[in-house]
């Protein structure tokens, strides 16, 4: 019994991490429609900053976790401004492809920068410790991760549900015509949802890299894993993606308990039902 | 703008369709390491560029440059530029040129690349592959061009045993000689019940099944065993589980990133005060070490060389690697500078004449010598090299960890079948 909870607080731990890496990714297809591909570079930008300030620079972990999404939140705000915006009317092929495209430049600086070793993130001496629940010992970080997790979640939601900002964006999710024709600046919204996309991508990889360590072709890995949580949860719903990562995170916890060696199929299996039961996701808007 | 809005719908219905597509198209290109390399790696060394062909001594070398396995293949590529700068690239007066190929550690692309080095550069002797998948891929293509070839790293089974070749050696290590000469080892020193973990690849299997074999022929038992997929991101939900099982110790086999996450995940669930960790040298390498961190501390490895080795050989290895390069050598270091003598020596035998396959071959055979990780010869059987293994124990040295030989099992053959 104590090994199935505390299996259950790995599940929870993994798959907040999920839903920390892959709300950005939710929110920009949510609002823009542009599924970005280039998000899982965004994410990987984030943690090598993270390596670069705490292993050189500032030693710091929380001086990283505050600047290095801003850094990729600008690369967002270039990215959005010269590249994505004259493709709005081109429809989605081209956007998957320019940010499949940038995907590819952003490995090559990526290794270009930081060469091809592996290298991690240091927590914070107070989480680098180990605590007990349920009669086993747990990471300090991981617990961490949750409760950030839950921060992150009701963040969002509290701006999407009570804020004048969180209105805009639902109703740009609606009808983004009907919103022009109201007076918001739609492309300001677009921009705006963009850099917090990157800013959330950055925020993702600080947090995770301690946990899933920084290597090269990491963001290909991540992604598959984000578009895995962004297709399960339905796509451009926060809700829907924070169920989809922890019932991600938990199914996959557990399957790597009682069988290892299919992980990696069942997660798909998952996704495959999922998608065979509800073609939208779970919290998907009906498609047209 | 009624019309637009139709159109943005028809957009929206298509979406679903594209999304599946889309997914594809990225597992596709993701799980092939191929499409994330791009760029093709074509070095020449300078110094050797000069000369006719008569007298130049062409050696392919075929690494991966780019990709996951990148910084192996500069690290052997490193090492033997290291050797043949001490011999001043001169063979029995002739000059030896190295071409460098970029493997991607892709066996498609690594298969073009020979091609281009035997029909373009008429390489005389090849050498290299990380990838055990690359070796095989070339193994026939190799065989029947009758090219001597040198596998400097690549250590799957059976490249010596059932896919033997009279033109294939192999001077770096088998996957058998890494797992067996721990498992003997572990069930005197460790205890009698021991726990496997290893990445779900042909070589973690054929590690951790050669320890098994090993161990249980001493007397232990395994109590249990786990494959993770190569690449796993998260071994919390693994290692909870071995935290609920009876064993004296942890026989772990993971490399690069895995093995950076599984050490540091084993300490941070708390195994690391209930049971010994033990695995390769690959679990506590050179250059993972400084990102491990003090986690690896207690972690006992079999290996075939350590930068730690206190031998004559091995010290002056080691500080010509830090004079050249800055940096500490890492095992694949070491595979390239011996790969690098084991050719010249075998050249030198040949008086300079690399125009007859056989005998270069034959010389091959009988290179010996003391490298820095002790004396080396061939199986002539086997083709495979025989060595020292050590036993290695990680130890904390001024805040840093390092590696500590404990215990040497002398020439080590791999039984070849």
């Amino acid at each position: 019994m104590d090994l199935i909870g505390a299996q259950l607080v790995n599940g929870v731990s993994y798959g907040l991490l999920l839903f920390i890496i892959t709300c950005g990714l939710s929110l920009v297809f949510g609002i823009l429609g542009v599924l970005n591909l280039a998000h899982g570079s965004m994410y990987m930008f984030g943690a090598y900053i993270a390596y670069s300030l705490t292993a050189t620079y500032t030693q710091s972990f929380w001086i990283a976790l505050l600047i290095s999404p801003i850094c990729v939140a600008l690369l967002a705000l270039v990215v959005e401004l010269i590249l994505l915006r004259p493709t709005y009317q081109l429809g989605h092929l081209s956007q998957v492809l320019l940010t499949f495209g940038l995907a590819y430049v952003f490995h090559d600086i990526a290794s270009y920068i930081w060469g091809s070793n592996v290298l991690t993130i240091q927590v914070p001496p107070v989480f680098s410790g180990s605590i007990s629940v349920f009669g086993q010992v747990f990471p300090a970080y991981r617990i961490v991760v949750i409760v950030i997790g839950i921060i992150i979640a009701a963040l969002l939601w509290f701006i999407q549900a009570k804020t004048r900002w969180g209105a805009i964006i639902r109703a740009g999710l609606n009808d983004k015509e009907m919103v022009s024709a109201l007076g918001v600046n739609i492309k300001l919204v677009f921009t705006i949802v963009f850099i917090v996309g990157g800013l959330l991508a950055g925020f993702g990889g600080v947090i995770a890299g301690p946990i899933l360590g920084i290597y090269p072709s990491m963001e290909f890995q991540t992604l598959i894993l984000a578009l895995v949580v962004l297709v399960i949860g339905g796509l451009g719903s926060i809700a829907g993606t924070l169920v989809a990562g922890l019932l991600v995170g938990v199914f996959e916890t557990f399957s790597r308990f009682l069988f290892p060696e299919l992980s990696m199929f069942l997660i798909f299996g998952l996704m495959v039902m999922v998608l065979v039961v509800k073609p939208n996701g779970l919290f998907g808007k009906k498609v047209a | 703008m009624r019309i637009f809005t139709k159109g943005w719908m028809d957009v929206k219905r298509r979406l679903s369709k594209m999304f599946s597509f889309i997914l594809v198209l990225t597992l596709l290109a993701a799980c092939g390491n191929s499409a994330i390399n791009t760029s093709s790696n074509e070095e020449r060394n300078e110094a050797s560029q000069q000369g006719e062909s008569a007298e130049t001594i062409k050696i392919g070398s075929i690494l991966p440059f780019s990709g996951v396995y990148a910084s192996l293949g500069k690290d052997l590529s490193d090492g033997m530029k290291l050797y043949f700068d001490s011999i001043n690239w001169k063979v029995e007066g002739k000059k030896i040129e190295l071409i460098e190929e970029d493997t991607e550690a892709d066996p498609q692309v690594a298969l073009r690349k020979l091609r281009k080095l035997m029909d373009q550069d008429n390489i005389d002797i090849l050498n290299g592959a990380v990838s055990t998948a690359v070796a095989y891929a070339i193994r026939d293509e190799v065989d029947s061009k009758k090219l001597p070839y040198l596998t400097s790293h690549a250590g799957g089974n059976d490249l010596t045993r059932g896919k033997r070749s009279d033109y294939i050696w192999r001077s770096s290590f088998s996957s058998w000689q890494i797992g067996h000469s721990m498992g003997e080892w572990a069930f005197e020193n460790v205890g009698d019940k021991m726990y496997i973990a290893a990445a779900d690849y042909a070589f973690g299997r054929e590690v951790s099944a050669a320890f098994i074999e090993a161990y249980k022929n001493a007397g232990g038992e395994i109590v249990g065993e786990v494959y993770p997929p190569l690449g796993n991101n998260d071994y919390s939900s693994y290692l909870t589980t071995i935290g609920g099982v009876e064993a004296d110790g942890v026989y772990g086999f993971f490399a690069g990133s895995d093995a950076v996450r599984f050490v540091q995940q084993f300490k941070q669930f708390g195994l690391k005060e209930k049971f010994k960790l033990v695995g390769s040298g690959w679990l506590v390498a050179e250059d993972l070490r400084e990102t491990i961190g003090n986690a690896a501390e207690g972690t006992f490895a079999s290996t075939f060389w350590d930068y730690n080795l206190e031998t004559e050989e091995n010290q002056a290895f080691v500080k010509a690697y830090e004079e050249a390069y800055n940096r500490r050598p890492t095992i694949e270091s070491l595979e390239g500078y011996d790969a690098a003598r084991i050719i010249a020596e075998a050249i030198t035998v040949t008086k300079g004449d690399v125009s007859d396959s056989e005998k270069l071959v034959e010389a091959i055979a009988n290179v010996s010598f003391t490298s820095p990780r002790g004396e080396i010869s061939f199986d002539k059987e086997t083709h495979h090299v025989i060595q020292n293994m050590y036993i290695s124990e990680t130890v904390l040295s001024e805040g840093k960890t390092e590696n500590k030989i404990i215990d040497t099992i002398e020439k080590v053959q791999d039984p070849g079948k």
